[in-house]
């Protein structure tokens, strides 16, 4: 099989970390590559060296067998290879057409002709019909990455990289987007798919790489992954992310039948079963008998640019208990959130907690009862990126006493408080003065954490609390809203993984344009309940 | 100057300093030595000897004991107008309509102060008049705040659009209502110089100079060690933490916006109370953006801003008469504050890139 792409021994650092550590894959025509790894593993390096946006330290890429040196976007499209991140990159005043021709030459005219030709080709080899002159504002998001995907094929078709794509996606636009991956393979494309779920791995890929820490920990070859059954798949790639250093020679794949058919790694049952999206739940079961301590009733906001608006959203929430909203992102998830937290006015409805009508209050008020947010924007909008670490703590209640005294501050009650904060929150960083844009985005969220979730929280409300985290540090954000929950604050976590609602969540409620389409409860019925009525139809 | 908000950059709280200090200086002179040297350059260029010029500067405005006075007087007004800029900027608030807010300010006072004198004795007149000045400033700048906090409308547009009409429409008030009409050229009427703001220790040097310096103090205090200095330090950095974090935005913006515009308009009402005694029709020495550079030189810091007003006031007072004697245009002056901002930006830049090399080998 021809080899499309290939890396010798490259290497890429920045500072602090090495990225890539002497990496060498091949990329083959016709096949579907998964490169599996846990967020730092170096697959976005990897997927920004191909896309040109950065160049290799040591070690060089071949292009069809020839070394190429990838010094631009425009060149590595040139090349034909094309890539689809994982957020939607455009223009959405702009028509489909107009997206596709924004990449030409400066000087040159717009030639909408042969725009459109090559429109007509690549909806034929994608297998679907799109229209061309449809603004992109008013498409789904599955249309959205469709266009994307032609975009990354607009100029050659030979390597096409696919970043986490199915992680906005409903159940309905993974399906369509593995049938254009399938499409794309017969016609000979080379498909790299970046993803961290081992299900997705399984369904779509024909070649299975896993990378560790900028390393090749090893690799499934087609051959191999036709063989093994998918117990033992998940074994071989449990191995290789988390067992023995597989680096040298053949990977681990050889090996002792699986102990116990599923039986992960010990000590990493956990990030398993995040791998594999196997319920972990254990009820934590609110309180029923007692009152409902959160109570909203027809919570509608106004609408704005960006943002879903809700229409009329009500339901109750008792002390301990976690309640998931899923949903496809956009759909009035952050609205809810804001409103809740008491950060958005409100158009009408009313929300009390434990009994106290808080509808009028703001955010102060609000946390005054108790309630915490947790935002999904957590350097956008939940810390200064400028400020240090110890006034991120203190963010919300900047001229509260102990810490201000009639308005004056005490730095070193502060920073003292901070550096035990730092502590018992294990919080990366050099010091308590360290500005906290600096730390990690695993480090950020343990700060913000420990803002929101303490002594006299009531109810938590967690925006994609783990978003963009590595797994370890996923499973520590889960584990602290576990404890939350169990010391019997309400909980509300917000994400489209389901998943991960359906490990942690008692109840799970979807969001659907901007209304509460339902709440099911989580049960063996739940997966499909909450599928159905994330596309709008009845529960 | 870049596009970027203004409230970014280092945020002014403690735990800074000591190592860093002598870092920070050097940060400073360096660009200074190396605009000074430039601006020689050009200097040899038009056939003038650079070492004339600089030499009748430094004797003009700091080895001269007038002219040191000179120098020092006019450092209160722009002090003051620092101060002001130092609380917007800090909360992310373009105010560049200081011209309109001190021109205003200053007819304010100057037409207030005969007129009070007649019948109040000097203290409460002075007062008085300072306060209206202020509260003149005030008033200037809330069509900008509340446009602002309110609707969000941009502040850099509105602000300087009402400092065009704040020029014009004190140009008018001394021209129709306000003129002396015992004088040929339309001007206020003339607050007697043994009415004026006192002087300190039988120099020429008004007391409002202590007044600016004790400002740059209050507001670098206020900006450092208060709660409500901290709030808008967040409301500068990260606009939308600033609401997250359940500040009162909106309020926020209009008393930051208020103070800083209050700070300018007290700059207008002390410079004709302590210098002129009145204010000619078309007098705008045109502060209010000259000030706005320096500020940024000084990174927002209250302390070096004293120092950058220093060099600024004696290039001022000093780069007339040696343009005048070398034979250059006057507005000389403001082509070596240029380049100090370049070489500033220059040597940030380059500071910058070291640390990021260093932090790559760590």
């Amino acid at each position: 099989m021809a080899t499309v792409a290939a890396l010798r021994k490259v290497t890429k650092r920045f500072p602090g970390i090495v990225a890539l550590d002497g990496v060498s894959l091949e990329f083959h025509a016709g096949e579907i590559h998964v490169l599996l790894g846990e967020n730092g593993a170096g697959k976005s390096t990897l997927v920004g060296l191909l896309a040109g946006m950065q160049q290799p330290e040591e070690g060089e890429i071949l292009i069809g067998g020839k070394p190429e040196r990838i010094d631009s976007p425009r060149r590595s499209m040139d090349l034909g290879i094309g890539a689809v991140f994982q957020q939607i990159l455009l223009v959405p005043s702009l028509t489909v057409i107009e997206n596709l021709m924004l990449g030409g030459s400066w000087l040159r005219p717009l030639a909408r002709a042969a725009a459109l030709r090559r429109f007509t080709e690549l909806s034929a080899l994608l297998g679907v019909s799109l229209d061309p002159d449809a603004r992109v504002s008013g498409m789904s998001l599955g249309e959205q990455q469709q266009v994307e995907i032609m975009r990354a094929l607009w100029r050659g078709e030979k390597l096409l990289l696919l970043d986490e794509p199915t992680s906005m996606l409903t159940p309905q636009g993974v399906a369509d987007l593995g049938r254009m991956m399938r499409r794309l393979r017969e016609q000979g494309v080379a498909l790299i798919l970046i993803t961290h779920k081992l299900l997705e791995a399984y369904e779509f890929g024909d070649r299975i790489s896993v990378l560790r820490l900028g390393r090749v920990a090893g690799e499934i070859d087609p051959e191999r992954l036709r063989t093994l059954s998918e117990a033992e798949r998940t074994e071989a790639v449990i191995r290789m992310m988390f067992g023995e250093p597989a680096g040298e020679g053949e990977p681990a794949v050889e090996g002792e039948a699986p102990r116990e058919g599923h039986a992960p790694r010990e000590g990493h049952e956990k990030e398993v079963a995040i791998l594999l999206g196997r319920k972990l739940h254990d009820a934590h079961a609110g309180n029923r008998s007692a009152p409902a301590i959160l109570s909203v009733r027809d919570l509608s906001t106004t609408p704005d640019f960006t943002e879903t608006a809700l229409h009329e959203v009500s339901f109750d929430l008792w002390a301990g208990e976690v309640l998931g909203i899923a949903g496809v992102d956009g759909n009035g998830q952050k609205h809810l959130a804001e409103a809740l937290a008491g950060q958005r006015p409100l158009r009408q409805g009313r929300i009390t907690v434990a009994g106290t009508d808080v509808t009028q209050g703001r955010v102060p008020e609000r946390r005054q009862c108790g309630i915490r947010y947790v935002t999904d924007d957590r350097l956008g909008e939940g810390t200064v990126g400028t400020l240090s670490v110890a006034i991120n703590f203190l963010l919300k209640e900047i001229g509260a006493p102990p810490y201000w005294r009639h308005g004056i501050v005490d730095w070193d009650l502060i920073h003292r408080d901070a550096r035990e904060k730092i502590l018992r929150n294990d919080v990366r960083t050099p010091s308590e003065f360290t500005p906290i844009g600096k730390l990690s985005g695993g480090n950020i969220q343990k700060v913000l954490l420990a803002r929101e979730l303490d002594a006299e929280a009531n109810v938590a409300i967690l925006n994609k609390p783990t978003y963009g985290l590595d797994l370890q540090n996923q499973r520590l954000a889960l584990d602290r809203i576990g404890a939350a929950a169990a010391r019997g604050v309400a909980v509300i976590v917000i994400s489209t993984d389901l998943d991960e609602l359906l490990e942690i969540s008692d109840r799970i409620g979807v969001m659907f344009q901007g209304r509460l389409a339902g709440i099911v409860d989580n049960d063996d019925a739940a997966p499909d309940k909450v599928r159905r009525l994330m596309t709008g139809a009845a529960a | 100057m870049t596009a970027r908000e203004p409230g970014e950059g280092a945020a002014m709280t403690a735990g800074e300093g000591g190592a860093g200090a002598t870092a920070t200086v050097l940060r400073v002179l360096v660009p200074v030595v190396l605009a000074l040297i430039a601006g020689g350059l050009i200097l040899l260029v038009l056939g003038k000897d650079p070492l004339d010029y600089y030499g009748f500067v430094l004797q003009r405005s700091l080895l001269r004991w007038g002219g040191a006075q000179e120098t020092l007087t006019r450092m209160a007004p722009l002090l003051l107008i620092a101060a002001g800029l130092i609380v917007a900027f800090r909360a992310g608030i373009w105010n560049l309509g200081g011209d309109g807010q001190f021109l205003l300010a200053a007819v304010a006072s100057a037409a207030l102060a005969p007129v009070l004198s007649e019948v109040l004795p000097r203290g409460p007149v002075l007062i008085l008049c300072m306060m209206a000045g202020a509260l003149v400033g005030v008033l200037w700048s809330l069509i900008p705040a509340l446009l602002k906090a309110r609707y969000g409308i941009n502040e850099i547009i509105t602000t300087l659009m009402m400092s065009f009409l704040g020029t014009s429409l004190a140009n008018v008030l001394i021209k129709l209502v306000l003129y002396d009409p015992n004088t040929t050229v339309p001007q206020t009427r003339s607050l007697a110089v043994e009415d004026r703001l006192p002087r300190l220790f039988g120099t020429s040097i008004h007391c409002g100079l202590l007044l600016a310096v004790l400002a740059v103090i209050l507001v670098h205090l206020m900006m450092t060690r208060t709660a409500f200095g901290l709030k808008l330090q967040v409301l500068g950095a990260n606009r939308a933490a600033a609401i997250h974090a359940g500040f009162r935005v909106e309020r926020l913006t209009v008393v930051a916006f208020a103070i800083s515009a209050g700070l300018i308009g007290l700059a207008g009402a002390v410079e004709v109370l302590g210098v002129w005694g009145s204010v000619r029709a078309d007098w705008n020495p045109a502060l209010g953006l000259l000030v706005v550079p320096l500020v940024f030189l000084a990174r927002l810091n209250g302390y070096a801003v004293i120092g950058f007003t220093l060099f600024f006031s004696a290039l001022m007072v000093g780069g007339e008469t040696a343009a005048r004697r070398v034979g250059v245009p006057q507005h000389y002056v403001l082509v070596l504050v240029a380049l100090l901002l370049l070489f500033l930006a220059l040597v940030e830049y380059l500071d910058q890139s070291r640390r990021k090399r260093m932090a790559m080998k760590a």
